[in-house]
């Protein structure tokens, strides 16, 4: 599980840099999307994957009777997913805008910053 | 009432753009609030600063959760400081951007997502917890977001394009670094970390641990080969925007650096050339950028650029001298950098450009405010009894004791560019002849402003320089508080101690 988990993050982060490579606006941000995705499991796995043992402990007892699934790393995800959220939102939004108002998407021709001074 | 005075600067800020949003439509409230509003930050954090100065490192639990468990704010004198400091720029550009930043663009809810973004400020200095860290990062580059687009100028959108990919990027490394931290320590708390890491026996992973949370602060402070966002977006947005993003928002990962590497990954000598190497040819990079560019922000935005290498250099000899150097930098560059933006935003008011070529004249036609003008772009360069002197002299001196001639060298060479760079715009702005411009119609002119406008545009200026003639005719005491901040850097244990109590240190030694 944590060798399949770990390949496959490997490969998220490797297509996410990949696209945010490319010059198109709408490759940049899947780019960040998946990149965003990858991380948020890289979090989980290194958290220690647990099966089938909620961090819970028994009405009749002071403490955990086994291995318990680590909470904190969910919650860590839990709060970067909601943040990874909003920022691709307005990312979205932007690049929308930025492709109406210079009328192309490809990264290399918005170069009005380095002409006008 | 004393107890959790370390969160008063976070509610007050939260409090105000709270309150701001409720007055969306109404400008004129708006700036009444902003600048009131900021007026009683300053107090506050002066409040928080002499208590700390008195008392020493005072910690708050969330929830009364004890750490290493729970999130903490933390503030020991560095944060005190910044949180000072943060507060004096966010009154001066408060109060700049109620004057300079058009009313199409106060509409949109800049005052609110400007008091959000020092609320993100005042987080970062404050968390005593790493993944805290990331989320007030989180709420700073959003914040910063809203404000380098509004507006929705070309320039503007395709510099915020460069701006938004490079800070999700450093987001996501850093979130990464984050995550190996972790899996290795299990632990979140910068105290609990540090004692963690420094037991753990696989140094290589550490090192890259290290190296990711390098890259990821480096993206946020503008190091070496990692700066190519900042001039391509800090020009773009009004004036007023870049003052408190040249002021603040780069200084925000100097200061991560600083924490992190003092406090977590101490005692690397890998680690430390790397930074020594990455400030030197910061310094080069930044200074001879801004010797060839024609646009005074992008000149300005350069030597942001320039100055990060001496705060970096400090960090990578890591001695107290060099440490306390770095401090005192990083407090003359705050005020300074904030000041200069807004120079330029008062030129571009005056003329209606910021082309160098094109300027002039200045001294002709406004001889008092040009010698206003000068005290931030003399400061910057330390001329002796000038604020950005004293700092050097501090470095130099650990450069030599730590016998890096190259650091030194290098830092002497980008003071010498420095000079050279504010020399040429000297004379090209002020002293030139005044070259006749365009008129442009629909532009409002700086004479055209009402007299309560221009005030507040030059009523922060004369602050800041006030601020910063203080910083370098009163330097004995700004000395004091760095050393005192480099002490408390270098011997970390005593923060450690504050935040975790003695006894767990006990226990984790045994």
């Amino acid at each position: 599980m944590e060798i399949l988990l770990a390949i496959m993050i490997g490969v998220l982060y490797a297509a996410g840099i990949y696209m945010i490579l490319r010059r198109s606006l709408v490759k940049l941000i899947l780019g960040i999307i998946i990149l965003g995705n990858g991380a948020n499991l890289l979090i989980f796995l290194l958290g220690r994957v647990v099966k089938g043992s909620p961090p819970i402990i028994p009405a009749d007892s002071d403490v955990f009777q086994s291995v318990y699934a680590d909470p904190v790393p969910q919650a860590l995800i839990l709060t970067a997913i909601v943040i990874s959220f909003g920022l691709q939102s307005f990312a979205i939004i932007l690049i929308k805008r930025a492709f109406k108002v210079v009328k192309t998407d490809d990264l290399d021709e918005m170069n009005a910053i380095d002409k006008d001074s | 009432m004393t107890q959790q005075l370390v969160l008063y600067p976070l509610l007050l800020q939260m409090f105000l753009s709270i309150l701001l949003m409720f007055c969306w439509r109404k400008i004129s409230w708006q700036r009444v609030i902003s600048i009131v509003g900021s007026i009683i930050n300053v107090g506050v954090s002066i409040w928080l600063f002499s208590y700390i100065w008195e008392n020493g490192t005072q910690i708050v639990m969330a929830g009364n959760w004890k750490p290493p468990f729970g999130i903490i704010f933390v503030a020991d004198t560095l944060s005190a400081t910044l949180v000072l400091l943060t507060a004096i720029s966010g009154l001066a550009v408060s109060s700049f951007s109620s004057a300079s930043v058009v009313a199409a663009r106060l509409k949109f809810g800049y005052f609110p997502i400007f008091h959000f973004l020092l609320l993100g400020l005042n987080g970062a200095f404050l968390t005593g917890d790493i993944f805290n860290l990331y989320v007030w990062f989180e709420i700073i580059i959003i914040s910063s977001f809203v404000l380098i687009t509004l507006g929705g100028e070309k320039a503007q959108l395709e510099g915020s394009v460069k701006y938004f990919t490079l800070n999700i990027l450093a987001s996501m490394i850093f979130l990464t670094a984050i995550a190996v931290l972790y899996g290795l320590t299990g632990s979140l708390n910068m105290a609990d970390l540090a004692l963690k890491v420094a037991a753990i026996e696989n140094r290589g992973l550490v090192e890259i641990t290290a190296i990711l949370f390098l890259v990821a602060f480096g993206i946020k402070a503008a190091v070496f080969p990692l700066y190519f966002w900042l001039p391509d977006s800090y020009h773009t947005p009004p004036s007023a925007v870049a003052a408190i993003f040249g002021g603040l928002l780069t200084k925000v990962g100097v200061y991560a650096l600083i924490r992190v590497f003092t406090l977590i990954f101490v005692g690397d000598h890998f680690i430390e050339n790397i930074i020594l190497i990455m400030a030197v040819l910061t310094l080069f990079s930044g200074g001879l950028g801004a010797l060839v560019q024609n646009n005074l922000r992008k000149v300005f935005s350069y030597l942001i650029i320039c100055h990060i290498g001496y705060m970096i250099a400090g960090l990578g000899l890591f001695t107290e001298v060099a440490i306390a150097g770095t401090i005192f930098y990083l407090i003359h560059d705050i005020i300074v950098k904030t000041n200069l933006f807004m120079v330029s935003g008062l030129i571009f008011r005056i003329r209606g450009t910021n082309s160098i070529r094109n300027l002039g004249g200045l001294y002709a036609d406004f001889p008092k405010l040009s010698l206003l003008i000068a005290i931030p772009l003399f400061s910057l360069v330390g001329i002796p009894p000038l604020s950005g002197f004293w700092p050097k002299i501090s470095l130099i001196i650990a450069g030599f004791e730590s016998e890096r001639w190259w650091v030194v060298a290098a830092i002497i060479f980008a003071s010498l560019i420095t000079l050279i760079v504010i020399a040429k715009v000297w004379a090209s702005v002020v002293w030139k002849e005044k070259k006749e411009l365009p008129v442009r119609l629909n532009f409002r002119y700086f004479d055209k402003l009402k007299t309560i406008r221009k005030a507040q545009m030059i009523a922060p200026m004369i602050f800041l320089s006030l601020v910063s003639l203080y910083i370098g005719f009163g330097a004995e005491h700004i000395q004091q508080v760095s050393s005192r901040v480099a002490g408390e850097l270098i011997d970390n244990e005593q923060y450690i101690e504050a935040v975790l109590g003695k006894e767990q240190i006990i226990d984790h030694e045994e």
